[in-house]
């Protein structure tokens, strides 16, 4: 006879063993593509590179990462910074920054209104959001090129109106990066947005309204300090994948406004400096966790404000 | 008693409220008209549905009426946001703010208003005061019970001195014990404020024990004010008969009827005086209504008023209801008040009584 502590020990194994179990899967994942090739890319980004791109297994070298910010002088050898590289990530991070509030101003009337409709025309709205996710990103990239170039939408409604008789020069100018990442990353403000307000309960509203508070203040004291969490959300959905864009600056930005995306792909591709990508490629995820971890003590810090 | 327009809080005239439109249009308030009193405890009573939310929801301003004015010391109020109204709102969920303790709550209309902070302080305490949390200033309002939350509600909704405080069914999430306990604070507190209550709520005995007077709503439509012994014991209609307390209604024919009172015959022959509504009256056949200690049970005595047989004893502690089938066919409640001793004869099942109707047991119905 099994005693109910045998019993009780036997049933715990087998909860540790089911877990190991259903995690399994994503386990091997998180470890085989993700976990993995960051630790071959770290290992590649101390090593010297090859001549034709590739690098020299065995060998060991600091000459990726201090490229990364500094180039050897052609002539005298010695090190300057690499103004290059700067320029890169300076515009990387701005345009991210600038995207990323601007989504923020666009998405939260948007999510609102959504919040705001019968249940019913609410998942109609959010389908509306979400449609342009089912094309390529290329194309939608393409698409807003059509939109923004020179003998596009924009300026031939423009020229035909009469407000200018020149065309704008949008295309290849950092504007083009920006604009083409809001129209890209919108939904994916609205979506976190829109989920935080949909659980907002409108009679606190309500009750702002009823204790004097103007529309302004019903907004900033009521309605804000509760859709936190989405703002939060939205803005690292947003800011992410801005900083490490490589498709929509290359199409909209042309050649040479580069960001830390085209950057890399240049490195591992005509480049041919494996090295110096791969410790990009570090610096990059670096900037995004030192972000979060920033947003994340600022509003830890506000939370505890309010206790 | 003279009616003086000063004298009133609130003046709701002529209001419609309609929801949607074209063919989906629900009428939430048909053209409805009634005075609150400054200083009133007034009640709007009714099942859910009847329109007593939305006439709230009019008088803070979450909604506009869809014709009609509402005045607020004789001033219209109603193109008004809630903002620029001097009325707050107990809200039934209380809609207390998460991310603000329980003094951060009661500041907040204060604060709104612009007042100076010393003033904003000194009021919150005042408030914590009057509705005893001191002690829970600094908790969040996830952190305190729901009779607290209740309380708190309260206070928030004071803190600003509001012309008229309006309750929208304030207790019906709390317990019996306690909404017990809450109906004499609120009473207490509105004695204390001076301020006038507009009370929701569907809950008769709620509205009976607190109120000074009583709307009854039915179908978006105000069926009769009055104080709460007027509505009990003088129901104009049959609805308001039905929706508070019990009531026995029998059909009979009036005979004559002059200065507030009637005579009637009963289908049993017998004649009995009743009682009026205020400006009706009545000719030919009539609902009366007998409210079930009004009557009392007897032997079958040929002088009795009606004649049956007891199909069922209820013991309520309190009292007894003896439950009649009357000689025409209707049903009948008598209830007996209960004391050691025997209240007086009994009466088995199946045996023949007769129903005593006094001088004022009976109330002619308008519909």
């Amino acid at each position: 006879m099994a005693s109910a502590e045998e019993i009780a020990r036997a049933a715990d194994r087998r909860d540790i063993r089911d877990r190991w179990l259903l995690s399994a899967p994503a386990l091997v994942i998180i470890f085989v593509a993700a976990i993995g090739p960051l630790f071959v890319m770290l290992a590649y980004s101390f090593m010297v590179k090859g001549d034709y791109g590739d690098v020299k297994f065995g060998t060991f070298s600091l000459d990726g990462w201090t490229s990364v910010l500094f180039q050897r002088d052609i002539f005298d050898d010695t090190l300057g910074l690499a103004d290059a590289h700067l320029t890169i990530l300076w515009r990387s991070v701005s345009l991210s920054f600038y995207t990323t509030v601007l989504t923020l101003i666009f998405g939260f009337p948007t999510a609102y209104f959504i919040a705001t409709r019968p249940p019913q025309a609410r998942d109609v709205w959010i389908f509306l959001v979400t449609i342009p996710f089912w094309t390529n990103l290329l194309i939608r990239t393409f698409a807003m090129q059509q939109v923004i170039r020179n003998e596009g939408l924009i300026n031939t409604a423009l020229i035909s109106l009469g407000i200018v008789d020149r065309p704008i020069q949008i295309m290849n100018t950092d504007t083009a990066i920006m604009l083409g990442m809001i129209y890209v990353y919108l939904p994916l403000m609205v979506l976190p947005l829109y989920a935080s307000m949909e659980k907002l309960d409108f009679r606190l509203v309500e009750a702002g309204y009823d204790l004097y508070a103007s529309r302004w203040q019903v907004l900033r004291r009521i309605i804000l300090p509760l859709v936190k969490p989405g703002v939060i959300a939205g803005s690292i959905l947003v800011f992410i994948p801005s900083l490490g864009a490589y498709v929509i600056p290359r199409v909209l930005g042309g050649g040479k406004n580069m960001m830390l995306g085209n950057l890399i792909e240049l490195q591992f591709g005509s480049g041919r400096n494996w090295p110096l990508g791969a410790a990009i490629s570090i610096t990059l995820m670096a900037l995004v966790m030192i972000a979060l971890l920033f947003y994340v003590r600022n509003v830890s810090r506000s939370e505890a404000g309010h206790g | 008693m003279p009616e003086q327009p000063q004298r009133n809080a609130i003046e709701v005239r002529d209001v419609r409220k309609v929801f949607g439109a074209g063919e989906h249009a629900v009428v939430a308030l048909d053209t409805v008209s009634v005075s609150i009193r400054e200083n009133e405890f007034f009640t709007l009573l009714g099942p859910s549905g009847c329109g007593k939310t939305t006439l709230l929801r009019l008088i803070a301003g979450f909604d506009y009426p869809s014709a009609g004015a509402i005045l607020l010391h004789g001033q219209d109020i109603a193109p008004l946001p809630p903002f620029k109204r001097p009325v707050n709102t107990v809200f039934q969920s209380y809609a207390l703010f998460p991310h603000m303790t329980v003094a951060g709550n009661i500041a907040f209309g204060l604060e709104m208003l612009g007042k100076p902070k010393d003033e904003v302080k000194a009021r919150v305490a005042e408030m914590l005061r009057l509705v005893r949390m001191e002690q829970l200033a600094g908790r969040r309002t996830s952190q305190i019970s729901g009779g607290q939350q209740q309380r708190v509600a309260l206070a928030r909704a004071l803190a600003p001195q509001p012309k008229v405080l309006l309750l929208d069914e304030p207790l019906s999430a709390l317990d019996y014990k306690l909404r017990k306990d809450m109906q004499i604070e609120l009473k207490r507190l509105q004695g204390e404020t001076g301020i006038t209550f507009i009370f929701v709520t569907h809950d008769q005995e709620e509205a009976l024990t607190m109120s000074d007077r009583i709307a009854v709503m039915s179908a978006g439509r105000i069926l009769q004010v009055g104080a709460p012994r007027e509505i009990y014991d003088r129901p104009a209609q049959r609805f308001v008969a039905d929706f508070i307390g019990e009531s026995n209604f029998l059909k009979a024919e009036v005979t004559g009827a002059s200065a507030g009172r009637a005579t009637v015959r009963l289908a049993s022959g017998t004649k009995i005086p009743a009682s009026l509504p205020d400006g009706f009256s009545p000719s030919g056949s009539a609902t009366i209504v007998v409210r079930p200690e009004h009557a009392q049970i007897g032997p079958d005595d040929p002088g009795a008023a009606l004649h049956g047989t007891v199909e069922n004893v209820v013991y309520l502690g309190t009292d007894t209801h003896f439950h009649l089938r009357l000689d025409d066919g209707s049903t009948f409640i008598v209830r007996r008040q209960n004391s050691r001793g025997g209240a007086g004869e009994d009466f088995a099942q199946g045996s023949r009584v007769g129903v005593l109707l006094g001088m004022d047991a009976a109330q002619v119905l308008k519909d």
